[in-house]
């Protein structure tokens, strides 16, 4: 477990060095001064500019650069958003939660669905069941989540008027900031109207959160049937079938433990495309995440805003895959043992 | 199959557990929508983000349409029968014969916003009143410089010239004193701008060396207190409980920041919002059951700008020969469905010095081709035209506008690049800045004084705030507008105002396009007046039932 751990912080450590290489090559890259890109102070004094060459080393070699951008990384300084001149960090912090909750929820939501439903279509194979499931599962696969969104509000929020189309909760509820993740500060707070704030949530998180699961739980069909095929297929359950056991107890006893242990693995892959999926629905839904504050960084041409954006949310979705890769280690013994990890 | 009937008791029960305290959690909160917050609040989507929440700092529509009428009073306001000047906080007022002094009795009851910053121990005084114009006047004032030290209306009026003192007689009466009779100067007075703000307020901040949050966190004495600002999201408004004129009847107002017009006119079909600005799409609202499309005849003229600075527009040839070729009748009636004027100078012709002579500049690609030919550009030139980022009753749609114009001027062999993709806030600081080369905007009027369409964004004194657009300054101009303000005549002026609108259509600045409605949609359930042929919206007589 000891080797295992290690390889993986080692891993996490090159993939930030490459990460953080190429952001700060950005600031190169873009046009303007690389100063000020890196920085996003675009109305500096002489002065503060001055400053800004000694706390960035900017009249030094290109490694004492590197590194000076990396140590105000590591202060949690990642400069001034060139549109709105505020902290970045600061920005991200209000942000990134929302973000994190609508991705959270949808994966459940796609696991919840998906897997169930991809476990049937294996039992069923090749019958009707597994025909109906496999080609709903590409439909699903197919439809662009733009369009999907689109006629999620077309006829949930404007034709029926089920669910509002826009927003994490009504903003007559005025509900504080402390985690930045809506359901657990509605809870936290002592508002007398914290019940109906909570069930106003719900329904604003519904339409998002299905739209952004769609892909992702039509990918668990897949994957759940699959993995459960190939079990299926395996000795333990020949075996288990030729003890006698009945068909029940050998899918939920042995088959579903066994192929689920499959699907973990993929959870970690699989969030990465949750999230680009995440950028678009904020953007249609108008969800306060770092999504469409990226997108809208990159309208306004805030150089700053995208290399740290970019930086942030590559940094999650990294820490998400080594978070499942550890889970899925601790759950399976072997992948502990194999000398060359997954991902 | 599989799912219908699971054998193992275990997991089942976990599972009905589990399920049932959910559907606890989600019943427990049913059946107390009476007493429900919704009901006893507004929101409205709003098309931008406020710039301040200080009326005295900005011209932009869309911060007065936040800020102006909710946070704040004026010592006087326009009436809404009859546009006549009425009392507000100054129950009365005086102008001498010479009308070079202005005295103006305060009420005795206004009381300022109790708010978690703030709490005040007196009534609104004649010390408010001064406060609240020195700051602006006097460049040795303490808040001056406060938030840029800009106070573009009043500077482009010439306020600071006009006013020579300001003087308290006792606490409850203020006289201002006049360098000239200025036939504009009450309804200056009286527009969204010249708000009353906070003296106690400033000076409990001055103490703690808290200067810029006057701006940031507002005093006033309006009907609603200011609760909290997320930038480009929301801002959150309380009712003021003891407003002197009638009680409020909704307790909480919420302005939705939604800059696309699609999201707004979503909102509002999906009760998310209870009022929206600038609707689109009209004939969907009028045809719903339960949404009220308004619209109110609004003093404003669309235009667009050139930066009389910057090459090739510091040529007048040039300027003439793009009027010459954009064709207004084709924008009204993709733009603004055909609900606005053409516009043939700045002035509307519902202002008194509408001069029917003046005609503008008719639809003529070859006049504008030969204008073009002699200002030295035969082949054609390459320019840029900034949209506005937002509605605004002037202009609904800057964007398809700006696409217009370059189809047309595609015709005269001028390539127009469009500039769209700044946010409102920085889009006006760049402007201010002049760093556009010709922008698609426009101007509401704060008053019915023709003087507004002037001196404010036209006049030398407006360019040094960056609130003149063209950067265009010409002293034959401004002495005609200058001369105008020197009488109460209204021949007399209206003659002045001609010649000034002459040598507009002469040089053209600017080429105004078209005069516009204002619209609005709510929800029925939604009722009393909100819009005024001038200036903001206007939340304090608005109730929900």
């Amino acid at each position: 477990m000891l080797v295992f751990i290690i390889r993986r912080l080692n891993l996490f450590f090159f993939t930030m060095l490459l990460l953080t290489l190429l952001t700060f090559s950005l600031s190169f890259l873009f046009p303007g001064d690389p100063l000020v890109n890196l920085s996003g102070q675009i109305n500096a004094t002489p002065q503060q500019l001055e400053q800004l060459k000694l706390a960035y080393k900017s009249d030094q070699g290109i490694m004492q650069q590197y590194f000076a951008y990396l140590s105000h990384l590591a202060e949690g300084d990642l400069g001034l958003s060139m549109a709105s001149q505020t902290q970045i960090t600061s920005e991200i912090i209000n942000l990134l939660p929302a973000t994190i909750e609508l991705s959270l929820i949808a994966l459940m939501l796609a696991m919840f669905v998906g897997i169930p439903l991809g476990f049937i279509a294996a039992v069923n194979h090749r019958k009707t069941a597994d025909n109906i499931i496999l080609s709903v599962a590409m439909l699903g696969y197919s439809v662009p989540v733009f369009w999907l969104g689109l006629v999620a509000i077309l006829v949930f929020s404007i034709q029926l008027g089920w669910f509002p189309s826009a927003g994490q909760l009504s903003l007559v509820y005025e509900i504080e900031h402390v985690t930045g993740i809506q359901f657990i500060d509605i809870l936290l707070s002592d508002s007398v109207y914290k019940w109906q704030a909570f069930r106003d949530a719900s329904a604003h998180i519904v339409l998002p959160a299905c739209v952004v699961a769609t892909a992702p739980a039509t990918i668990f069909i897949r994957l759940a049937r699959s993995s459960m095929l190939a079990v299926l297929e395996t000795h333990y359950i020949k075996a288990a079938r030729a003890k006698g056991l009945t068909f029940r107890q050998i899918i939920f006893r042995h088959a579903v433990r066994n192929s689920l242990l499959q699907i973990i693995r993929h959870i970690g892959l699989q969030f990465a495309n949750l999230v680009t999926i995440a950028m678009i629905t904020e953007v249609i839904f108008s969800w306060p995440g770092i999504g469409r504050w990226l997108i809208e960084s990159i309208y306004q041409r805030d150089y700053t805003g995208i290399q740290s954006g970019l930086l942030v949310l590559s940094t999650f979705i990294f820490i998400v895959h080594i978070v499942t890769d550890f889970i899925y280690a601790a759950l399976n013994p072997l992948a502990r043992e194999h000398n060359h990890g997954t991902s | 199959m599989m799912k219908s009937k699971v054998s193992r008791p275990l997991i089942q029960m976990k599972q009905f557990y589990m399920l049932s305290v959910l559907l606890l959690l989600l019943s427990g909160c049913y059946g107390d929508d009476k007493g429900s917050l919704s009901a006893n609040s507004v929101i409205y989507c709003a098309e931008g983000s406020p710039e301040s929440f200080n009326p005295q700092t900005v011209t932009s529509g869309t911060t007065i349409d936040a800020v102006s009428y909710q946070l704040y009073d004026r010592l006087i306001s326009f009436q809404t029968e009859d546009n006549e000047i009425g009392p507000s906080l100054a129950k009365s007022w005086h102008v001498t014969r010479d009308g070079k002094m202005i005295t103006f009795y305060l009420r005795k009851d206004v009381s300022f916003h109790q708010t978690d910053y703030f709490t005040p121990t007196r009534p609104l005084n004649a010390d408010d009143v001064l406060f609240s114009f020195n700051r602006l006047l006097d460049p040795a004032h303490g808040f001056h410089h406060v938030s840029g030290g800009k106070y573009p209306f009043f500077q482009s009026v010439g306020f600071s010239s006009l006013v020579e003192d300001i003087e308290k007689i006792n606490d409850y009466t203020v006289r201002f004193k006049l360098s000239r009779a200025d036939s504009s100067f009450l309804a200056n007075l009286a527009t969204d701008f010249a708000v009353i703000l906070s003296a106690e307020y400033a000076q409990q901040l001055a103490a703690a060396g808290n200067h810029q949050k006057i701006d940031l966190q507002p005093i006033g004495t309006g009907p609603y207190k200011f609760k909290e600002y997320r930038v480009g999201s929301l801002i959150r408004y309380y009712r003021h409980e003891n407003y002197w004129r009638d009680q409020v009847a909704i307790e909480q107002l919420v302005y939705d920041i939604t800059p696309s017009k699609t999201a707004r006119l979503t909102k509002l079909l999906a009760n998310e919002c209870d009022v929206i600005a600038y609707p689109v799409a009209h004939e969907k609202i009028t045809e719903h059951p339960n949404l009220t499309l308004e619209a109110v005849t609004s003093f404003n003229v669309s235009y667009l700008g050139f930066n009389t600075q910057k090459p090739p527009f510091d040529n007048k040839l040039v300027r003439q020969a793009i009027a010459y070729a954009i064709n207004k009748q084709a924008i009204i009636e993709a733009i603004y469905f055909g609900h606005a004027e053409v516009a043939k100078s700045l002035l509307p012709g519902s202002s008194w010095a509408h001069d029917e002579s003046i005609s503008g500049h008719g639809f003529s690609i070859d006049k504008a081709k030969a204008l073009l030919a002699q200002a030295g550009y035969p082949d054609g030139l390459t320019m840029d035209i900034w949209a506005l980022p937002v509605q605004r009753a002037y202009n609904p749609n800057a964007l398809t506008t700006a696409k217009l114009i370059q189809a047309d001027l595609q015709q005269i062999g001028v390539t127009v690049n469009i500039v769209s993709n700044y946010e409102w806030s920085t889009f006006s600081r760049l402007l201010a800045r002049g760093e556009h080369q010709a922008v698609l905007l426009g101007w509401s009027a704060d008053h019915p004084d023709p003087d507004n369409f002037f001196t404010p964004i036209l006049s030398c004194a407006s360019m040094n705030t960056g609130n003149n657009r063209a950067f265009w300054c010409d002293p034959a101009f401004d002495d005609f507008l200058y001369q105008s303000l020197q009488t109460t005549n209204t021949r007399e002026r209206k003659k002045h105002y001609a010649q000034a609108l002459r040598i507009l259509s002469e040089e053209v600045p600017l080429l105004p396009i078209a005069h516009s409605r204002r619209y609005q949609a709510r929800h029925k359930n939604v009722q009393g007046e909100l819009l005024h042929p001038f200036g903001g919206i206007d939340f304090s007589g608005v109730s929900k039932n």
